[in-house]
């Protein structure tokens, strides 16, 4: 067990590409933690997503020792956080097993909306704050204005803004000397009885369940029964000890330690994240941070392209969930589609990584649905429901209203964009809050939005109007009562339930439209007319014809064509396999996700 | 009696015919749109090949008197009618020829005079299939072709001088430099040289052809909603003229339906000789090698030349008769393969978007420009249980 006077419990926030991986290696290899050969090794464990995209998925833990100036031996925990808006009940979980938060902000970029975000989770979590810039070796790097961003932003001296280059080692050591001195010891109670947060958990096929834990007050020790205060579960203690980052067995962790715990528990949803654990015999009375089940904010159906995955789907879905409680599916039919999964993600990122992580690592192809959030439905008759997809909404006449869920969503883009901006967020119907200046020629935007707005290719927009420059990081707020329809494509006369789309009143015209129009290029000519239509209710909006094709004859078949002309047909007849037919119109299995592609 | 083209029973009446196909792959030169085993400017082998040809006639099994013979190419009328003769004889010898056989040449009109004509009729030929393709000279111009619309139009006088019973000629719509007046033209002047029989074809882009290598690199391919008018328009504008549309593509006056092709929609067998060429017989579909050099060296040495064969039998053979037979205006006889087409969904919407009828006990395209929709829901078809 170490003097709580010799732990500092600290948490990186960092932009994608800020340079925060860098820096954690950089941090293990200085204090000798992992050779290099190992730290090799530790980069191919991680998930190929989380590297291509430059993110952290699931936290990672590491114990560092190291010997400071002053001559004492310190033990530096640090708990890496994802850096990303969909997570950020995650991130305050991290947050919440510190006691200070390293602000690393890359010298050419500067402050970013996302790490603004999570620095604000951090003073919100009383977390002392540790500013430095990385990439000072680059040409482009500006350090003083940077600097001057983050202390304008935080308070401070934009002097005391350690500048380093994670790259070359460059004031890494500097660094190590701010964090001891910066963040405060732990000050738990060594006699007061055990609580520990749990702040992140993963699934192991061997060991079940392992907990990653920040031991506050008392001594979590191997073998005590222990009991989970929220969900009231009482385990015995199988395994505890500390991430070196190898998993090294202890016999305690004491106040201020960070370390493992392993309880035999096999399922991950019976452990939350956020809980507090204490022991059975000696329970404490109040629980460390309140525990949330995490809410599923945008909807999407899944649905394999080819119908026979369906079960590989759900296999999928299932070992995925083994290590991300917050992914929610049920089972989910589409006349279109067939048999698939309506599934519940954090955020668009959220839902990103669970697609692509389903079509890569399980080899599944899928068609998946416009993404939706959950509509809070009042009827006629009074009762309430929550609505996740555009198929569960009723007839227009047993609604009385919808409400919809609204983010604060905040943005931080060079001054010269700011009219863009404004025109794209009016566009879509958000309401202009607050405006900050950085600096002269950087400005902090918040606005409120609709979520369902922000889902639907808002980001890509932004990118767009402002060349990459702007970033974007939103929080939902509240619900409110909207206008919203329903609108229906149909082919041939019949709905094709996995085009619907709730949409405000306003925008009904503009869906339909795109969306017919897309179809109208995507179907190919049958048989006999297509009309593709769109529709509010039994009103049509729009409407294209697909005009039936004249000609599908070989102008040849003669005796020494047969078995040639037979082979041409059969192949034509394999293209039309991977057709879905959509009543008695052939729809491609491209046209559905082309139709469904976001960005134009 | 005369047959009529279209008649269900001519269409029956043909299965049971035996015919002979010969292949001859020269050609002046080769066409842009040509996908046929041929070859261009190699005249100088034809002697080697007939020898070669004639070989292989001697050495298929026995087999019965035959009721069609079919000479097509490349262009047959390349070569000399003594060559041919030697052919011819070489049937008779194998199997003979029915006194009332079809037998039938495909020429090129710039081929054609008096004096070959002649020979060719007093060898044993009494029918000819000229490839005229169009009356108008710019499109055969576009289409490759070396002859001029009035050598078109002699060939046909010149063939019924020598006393052919039955001439046809082939025709080629839908090429993007042919307007509709010059389609309208060419089946005016086809119909006013008066043939027995004509095919109309739409232009096909081919893969591998030089047609197909020119619309990939950005020539104009044809357009299919073009084609289409242009079909209608022929098969309004011959029947007009009194030839009734027995296939997709071929019209004939009554009597004058080409027995060998019949046979073949009919899933009729037939012996096949020459580099390219395909049988059918007893169940087997054979091919031969499709290289010239390849296929005289194996005659010579006598490995025979035959590249590969599948046999056609039980439910697949079904599917290939009702795809075979669709393509004529008298359909199929129904059978087993219609009965489990009209039982499946695509059977039924095919009845509901009106392109595929049953009329008495057959399958009928009743849009023929939509026939093989039809086909692949036929080839789509599960053997029932």
């Amino acid at each position: 067990m170490t003097d709580q006077s010799r732990i500092r419990n600290f948490s990186i926030i960092a932009h994608i590409d800020h340079g925060k991986s860098t820096l954690a290696d950089r941090l293990l290899e200085r204090t000798g933690a992992i050779t290099e050969r190992e730290m090799r090794e530790q980069m191919l464990d991680t998930m190929d997503l989380e590297r291509e995209r430059g993110i952290t998925i699931k936290a990672q833990t590491v114990r560092l020792g190291y010997t400071a100036n002053d001559g004492q031996d310190y033990i530096l925990n640090l708990i890496d956080t994802p850096g990303h808006v969909d997570f950020s009940y995650e991130v305050r979980r991290s947050l919440a097993a510190c006691e200070g938060a390293l602000l690393l902000v890359d010298a050419a970029q500067g402050v970013q909306a996302q790490t603004l975000a999570n620095a604000y989770l951090a003073v919100e979590a009383g977390l002392e704050i540790v500013p430095a810039l990385n990439k000072i070796d680059l040409p482009a790097a500006d350090p003083e204005g940077a600097a001057a961003e983050i202390t304008g932003i935080l308070g401070g001296d934009p002097a005391d803004v350690v500048r380093i280059s994670a790259k070359t080692g460059a004031g890494v050591d500097e660094l190590f000397e701010r964090l001891v001195a910066t963040v405060p010891a732990p000050t738990g109670d060594p006699d007061a009885p055990l609580r520990a947060l749990v702040f992140d958990s993963y699934y192991d096929a061997y060991r079940g369940v392992v907990c990653y834990v920040r031991v506050v007050d008392g001594e979590l020790r191997d073998g005590d029964l222990i009991r989970f205060m929220a969900t009231r579960e009482e385990h015995p203690v199988n395994e505890v000890g500390v991430l070196t980052p190898r998993s090294v067995e202890v016999a305690k962790l004491g106040p201020g330690e960070v370390g493992y715990l392993i309880t035999g528990v096999k399922e991950i949803d019976q452990i939350k994240v956020g809980d507090t654990v204490t022991t059975a015999a000696n329970r404490a009375t109040e629980a460390l941070m309140g525990y949330e089940e995490p809410k599923p904010m945008v909807f999407s159906g899944l649905f394999p392209t080819d119908g026979d995955d369906f079960e590989r789907l759900r296999e999928a879905l299932e070992k995925l969930r083994l290590n991300d409680a917050s992914l929610v599916y049920e089972p989910e039919t589409s006349k279109a589609l067939g048999f698939g999964f309506r599934a519940g993600f954090l955020g668009l990122l959220h839902m990103e990584i669970i697609r692509e992580r389903l079509e890569r690592e399980y080899g599944l192809d899928l068609v998946a649905t416009a993404p939706s959030v959950a509509y809070e439905l009042v009827r006629t008759d009074g009762s309430e429901s929550t609505i996740r997809s555009p198929q569960d909404l009723p007839d227009p006449s047993e609604i009385h209203s919808i409400s919809e869920p609204y983010v604060r969503a905040m943005i931080i883009t060079p001054t010269e964009y700011i009219g863009t901006i404004m025109e794209l967020v009016t566009n879509r119907r958000g309401e202009v809050g607050n405006m900050h200046y950085l600096t002269t020629d950087r400005v902090e935007l918040t606005y409120h939005l609709p979520l369902a707005e922000v889902v639907f290719d808002f980001f890509d927009n932004l990118k767009s109007r402002t060349r990459g420059y702007a970033s974007l990081d939103y929080e939902t707020e509240d619900y409110r009562q909207s206008d919203l329809v329903k609108v229906d494509i149909l082919l041939n006369g019949m709905p094709v339930d996995a085009f619907s789309a709730i949409v405000h009143r306003s925008a009904a015209q503009d869906y339909g439209r795109t969306m017919v129009d897309r179809l109208r290029k995507l179907i190919p000519r049958q048989m006999f007319d297509v009309p593709i239509q769109a529709a509010v209710g039994s009103r049509i909006i729009s409407r294209e014809t697909v005009k039936a094709k004249r000609k599908d004859v070989l102008a040849k078949c003669y005796g020494g064509d047969v078995s040639r002309k037979r082979k041409l047909l059969e192949k034509q007849k394999e293209g039309k396999r991977r057709m879905k037919m959509v009543g008695s119109v052939e729809v491609p299995q491209e046209a559905f996700v082309a139709a469904l592609q976001v960005d134009d | 009696m005369i047959a009529l083209p279209a008649h269900p029973e001519t269409a029956e009446r043909s299965s049971g015919l035996r015919s002979a196909y010969v292949h001859i792959p020269f050609c002046a030169r080769v066409c842009p749109y040509c996908d046929f085993a041929v070859v261009g400017g190699e005249d100088d082998r034809i002697s080697d090949y007939i020898d070669a040809v004639v070989a292989e006639i001697a050495i298929e099994p026995q087999w019965h008197r035959l009721d069609a013979v079919f000479v097509g190419g490349g262009t047959p009328s390349r070569v000399p009618a003594a060559q041919m003769r030697r052919v011819l004889d070489a049937l008779v010898v194998r199997f003979g020829i029915a006194e009332d056989a079809e037998i039938t040449l495909e020429a090129n009109p710039e081929d054609w005079t008096q004096e070959h004509s002649d020979t060719l009729a007093e060898i044993g030929f009494n029918r000819v299939s000229f490839g005229v393709q169009s009356f108008d000279p710019v499109v055969l111009v576009s289409l490759g072709r070396l002859h001029t619309p009035i050598q078109a139009s002699e060939s046909v006088a010149i063939a019924r001088a020598s006393g052919f019973g039955s001439v046809s000629v082939d025709l080629i719509y839908g090429h993007p430099v042919e307007t509709e007046d010059s389609w309208t033209d060419t089946l005016r002047t086809a119909v006013e040289v008066a043939p027995d029989h004509v095919s109309a074809y739409s232009l096909t882009v081919e893969p591998g052809t030089e047609l197909w290598k020119q619309v990939r690199s950005g020539a104009p391919a044809p357009d299919s909603d073009i084609q289409a008018d242009r079909w209608e328009q022929a098969a309004e504008f011959l029947a007009e003229a009194g030839y009734v549309r027995y296939e997709v593509s071929n019209h004939a006056r009554p009597g004058h339906a080409c027995r060998y092709n019949l046979s073949v929609w009919g899933q009729g067998e037939y012996v096949a000789f020459g580099m390219g060429a395909h049988g059918y017989r007893d169940g087997v579909r054979s091919r031969r090698v499709r290289r010239l050099d390849t296929y005289i060296e194996r005659m010579r040495s006598g490995i025979g030349p035959i590249q590969s064969s599948d046999v056609i039998e039980g439910w697949n053979a079904e599917l290939e008769r009702l795809m075979l037979g669709l393509r004529r205006t008298a359909g199929v006889r129904s059978g087993e393969g219609g009965e489990a087409l009209l039982a499946s969904p695509q059977g039924a919407r095919l009845i509901d978007a009106g392109v595929l009828a049953v009329v008495d006990d057959r399958l009928v395209a009743a849009n023929p420009l939509l026939t093989d929709e039809i086909i692949r829901a036929v080839l789509d078809l599960d053997e029932p249980a």
